[in-house]
């Protein structure tokens, strides 16, 4: 088996071109999934989470394309295939799941069909077989009496059990990648845990790799190894999930967790950070969190800052350029 | 856009008297409506086809090369004469030419231009104060006039609006006596039309007045003791400008095509007033007998009047109200 | 779900009673009643004994229920214009008129779906640019220009098809057809063409737009995301799904050919009952117009009553809804 990470983004842009100029909803984002990691990519909304997600299997919605970097699949590049080859990449080698199972499948089509539909689609198998494997995917993913509920409508499942059917979906031709954006948002909260566990299972127990975007930070805490953090299109931290939860380095992932509330932190007021994510049209020069930045100086609002590392994490911030600044963060970080 | 509302544009000075004329001028050419203007040629083509029928419509006396409604002035000789050539007898020259009678079709194409806009635009009118009125009433005041009204607008939208207006010319036609037919025709037709089209106005009023109703600003117009009438007119009515004129758009667009229809099929204006519909009627007479100039022109010129009031529509509906379909 | 049907067939039938209502209205109360059911050559004592036996001074509720009784027996009275009873002459014209409106139904919903669904997913496609800005213009058409340039061009100059009238017609089990000889059937053409082309691009446009909206959806997306190729996409999944509005509103459009069958037919001189309406309309024969309102008017409730009940057996979540909890 080889080490090779089984994602592998670089420096990927995304851009749409509009009528008031080109949008960079993905900018310069790179990290890497290894096999049977779950890597958490967490950000508020618009920050680019779900866009990176569709650039990797492809399905930037027009006129949006990606203009720059690379996308390896278990060192395949697979940003530069053609439709047709990407397809059979879709649903075989890298499974999604969305936000709300309520609107993921298809109405009018028995769950059922939709599931050897995707089989037969990616594995040579009859018609039979594959209605054998679908009924083994559903019982699986936990559907009492899966045999008879095949033949049921998407309507006739509860929220949860809907998800169950997706994640049914999205493992049903053993991919090496898991692409969950979202996929206990529209839950209710007592089946949230069930299906992150669910899904934190099936993905340990087939060593596949998970991208999983969210802006919950207690599913992150919960079931991630890693977690990468997005503000406007740019990664602006990402390390071991323990780290950066624990010692975030980056103004806004010290912000992002001050406003969560943590189950083991104490009784401290949650604060706000002042401000909005900047609009896709209007991003500051430099760094893109400079106008909400209580520690910004100097460069912060004339140049881009790089990712570096700091600690176990890697942090893109001036703050943590040896040159550039005194001791006093250096300080704080070694203390 | 401001000529469609009238009443609803007056009683507002104390607002608008603050701003600048220079200054309304200027959000005017920054508003996202001038903008998606300027960048749809179409829109603007549509726009100048419109106003240039309009203009030909109302200076029809002055444009019209010939008098083509005056018995007196017509000469039989002239009959039939191709467009663009002198007629062989009377040496007359007629840019589009002449149809059976000697008529110039120039002058009977602007003379029904005007009888066709007139009536569509007279019964969009109508049909928009109907339709204002009953919305108003069955949004605001409720209860079973509201579940009145709107069976009776659930019923007429089963039927298609262009058999609705027949079947009340029809009506109309019987109640008026004989003698007054012709006279009233014009009228008739204007009525037939308007009462079959004022559904989608009433719809789209009572919904957006339900809507308002419950805003506080209307609660705190009623408590400061206005009238219901007044709230309705003044606080409610703006608001549902925009989309009162979408469909007013694409009603005119409905309304010509109806009058042109009826009175091709003869129910609607008579021969001594001829709109386009009737010329064309006229003109398909003589399909046969190859004086396609009489059947063409007015064809042409209804076309592009339907065509281009259906793209002004279209393009108004994604400018202002792009969820109505 | 029974409760639903009967609920709806209860909708229909008070549609039907409004509708008939009107017509009784225009049959009592426009021109002379007694006329209307004798025709004008009728003498006094025949007068006589009519509103005898009619009961005219009856209330009004009590006159509406025997004029329904009546043109359930097909009793609508007698046509000033050519003095036969009512319901006679509109049989014998119904044929045409139906034959007239099943072929460019046909026409329109065939070529009306295939255009749509083409223009859906050849969105930005040269040719699916062209069929819609042709579209545009076929809407902005009047149905009676449209008849007029079809006669011109193929009629008059190319000679190929007739220019009006209904051609030979075959006798099955005693209905006049002329889609059954060849010389109906070229007649048939050009009114057939006429009256479902404006249907076309209604229904062409709509498949276009609801088939856009799906493939916007969730299940299109999630679809795609499990690496389905574009025609189990695009057939497998979108068309389905477009078409259960579809159906709604083209079933609406159907009734509308009836009525726009009036012009097509006039274009043509199809001697249906179009044309017979036309003709009342301008002879101002109510017991026709008032015969044809009540007709036409139960044409359209059955269709819609029809269309619902289609929609219902199409949609799974309709039936599961319904029989869960009633309304909606």
């Amino acid at each position: 088996m080889s080490t090779l990470p089984v994602l592998s983004i670089s420096d990927l842009i995304v851009e749409f071109p509009t009528r008031r100029g080109v949008l960079r909803p993905v900018d310069r984002v790179g990290f890497d999934i290894a096999r049977g990691e779950i890597l958490g990519v967490v950000g508020e909304s618009g920050a680019g989470k779900s866009m990176c997600g569709s650039a990797i299997v492809g399905l930037i919605d027009r006129p949006g394309r990606i203009t720059g970097g690379e996308i390896r699949l278990s060192g395949e590049r697979i940003d530069t295939l053609s439709q047709e080859k990407m397809r059979r990449i879709r649903g075989k080698r890298i499974g999604m799941v969305f936000q709300d199972p309520l609107t993921s499948l298809n109405p009018l089509m028995r769950v059922g069909d939709q599931i050897v539909e995707t089989i037969r689609t990616h594995l040579p198998v009859s018609e039979h077989e594959a209605r054998r494997r679908a009924v083994a995917a559903l019982e699986e993913v936990g559907i009492p009496a899966a045999s008879t509920r095949i033949d049921s409508y998407p309507h006739q499942f509860s929220g949860g059990m809907r998800q169950r059917v997706v994640i049914a979906l999205a493992l049903a031709a053993e991919p090496e990648l898991i692409i969950a954006d979202e996929p206990t948002t529209a839950l209710d909260v007592s089946v949230q845990a069930q299906i992150m566990a669910l899904l934190k299972r099936l993905c340990r127990d087939r060593g596949t790799a998970v991208m999983l975007i969210t802006h919950d930070m207690g599913v992150i805490a919960e079931s991630t190894d890693r977690v990468a953090v997005l503000y406007a299109g740019r990664l602006a931290e990402i390390g071991p999930t323990r780290d950066v939860l624990s010692s975030p380095r980056h103004p806004y992932t010290i912000g992002l967790m001050a406003s969560t509330p943590s189950p083991t932190g104490g009784a401290d007021r949650l604060s706000q950070i002042p401000g909005a994510m900047p609009n896709l049209r209007a991003i500051p020069p430099g760094c893109a969190f400079n106008p909400r930045c209580t520690k910004a100086f100097g460069p912060c609002t004339s140049e881009l800052p790089v990712l570096k590392p700091v600690g176990r994490n890697e942090v893109a911030c001036w703050l943590f350029d040896d040159a550039l600044t005194g001791n006093p963060n250096k300080a704080e970080e070694n203390a | 856009m401001a000529d469609t509302q009238p009443k609803g544009a007056a009683p507002r000075p104390v607002f608008s008297g603050a701003v600048s004329p220079k200054s309304r001028l200027q959000r005017w050419a920054d508003s996202d409506i001038w903008y998606s203007f300027k960048r749809s040629p179409v829109t603007i083509v549509a726009t100048t086809v419109f106003f240039m029928l309009i203009a030909g419509a109302l200076l029809a006396p002055l444009l019209s090369p010939y008098t083509p409604f005056d018995p007196g002035s017509l000469n039989l000789m002239n009959g039939f004469t191709e467009p663009m050539a002198a007629n062989a007898f009377t040496g007359d020259y007629f840019l589009l030419g002449t149809d059976d009678q000697g008529r110039d079709v120039l002058s009977t194409i602007l003379f029904g231009l005007r009888i066709s806009l007139f009536v569509g635009i007279t019964a969009v009118l109508f049909a928009m104060t109907l339709g204002i009125t009953l919305g108003l009433i069955a949004g605001y005041i409720g209860g079973w006039l509201d579940g009145l009204i709107m069976r009776i607008a659930d019923i007429q939208l089963t039927f298609p609006s262009i058999m609705v207006a027949m079947l009340l010319y029809g009506i109309g036609k019987g109640l008026i006596p004989p003698a007054l037919r012709d006279e009233m025709a014009i009228w008739v037709l204007i009525v037939s039309i308007g009462l079959s089209e004022w559904v989608q106005f009433a719809r789209t009023v009572r919904g957006a007045t339900l809507v308002e109703r419950e805003k506080e600003y209307v609660q705190a117009a009623h408590l400061i003791g206005l009238s219901k009438w007044s709230i309705m007119l003044r606080h409610i009515l703006p608001n549902v400008a925009g989309p009162i004129l979408v469909i007013a758009t694409i009603s005119l667009a409905l309304a010509i095509i109806a009058e042109a229809t009826l009175s091709f099929l003869g129910v609607g204006a008579p021969k001594t007033q001829p709109s386009l519909g009737t010329l064309i009627n006229v003109g398909r007479q003589f399909i046969l007998s190859g004086e396609w100039w009489i059947l063409l022109f007015p064809s042409l010129t209804l076309l592009a009047l339907a065509l281009s009031v259906n793209l002004l529509g279209d393009w108004l509906r994604d400018v202002l109200n792009p969820k109505l379909r | 779900m029974l409760a639903f049907i009967i609920r709806r067939i209860g909708q229909a039938l008070l549609v039907l009673l409004a509708v008939g209502f009107v017509s009784f209205a225009m049959f009592k109360f426009m021109g002379d009643p007694l006329e209307n059911l004798l025709g004008q050559e009728a003498t006094l004592a025949d007068r006589a004994e009519l509103e005898e036996r009619l009961g005219l001074n009856d209330p009004i509720p009590v006159q509406y229920m025997q004029y329904l009784a009546r043109a359930m027996d097909g009793n609508f009275g007698v046509s000033y214009r050519v003095g036969l009873p009512v319901g006679e002459v509109i049989l014998s014209r119904l044929p045409a008129t139906l034959e007239l409106a099943a072929l460019s139904g046909f026409l329109a919903i065939f070529f009306g779906i295939i255009f749509g669904i083409y223009t859906a997913i050849r969105r930005d496609g040269f040719i699916a640019q062209t069929i819609m800005t042709t579209s545009l213009i076929g809407v902005s058409l009047p149905t009676f220009l449209i008849g007029v340039f079809l006669i011109w061009a193929f009629a008059v100059n190319l000679g190929w098809l007739p220019s009006f009238g209904r051609g030979q017609t075959a006798s099955v089990f005693g209905v006049e057809l002329a889609i059954l000889t060849w010389s109906g059937f070229k007649s048939m053409i050009l009114p057939a063409v006429t009256l479902g082309l404006y249907q076309m691009t209604l229904i062409m446009r709509l498949v276009r737009s609801e088939m856009l909206e799906v493939l916007r959806s969730d299940y299109i997306r999630f679809a795609r995301a499990r690496g389905l190729g574009d025609r189990a996409i695009h057939f497998g999944h979108a068309l389905k799904n477009t078409l259960v509005p579809v159906i709604t509103i083209t079933g609406l459009q159907l009734g509308s050919i009836i009525a726009f069958a009036i012009i097509t037919e006039t274009v043509f001189q199809w001697p249906g009952v179009g044309l017979l309406f036309i003709n009342a309309v301008n002879f101002v024969d109510i017991p026709v117009m008032s015969a044809y309102l009540l007709l036409v008017g139960a044409i359209f409730v059955t269709i819609n009553l029809i269309v619902d009940l289609l929609y219902f057996v199409i949609d799974p979540r309709l039936q599961a809804d319904r029989a869960g909890g009633g309304g909606h």
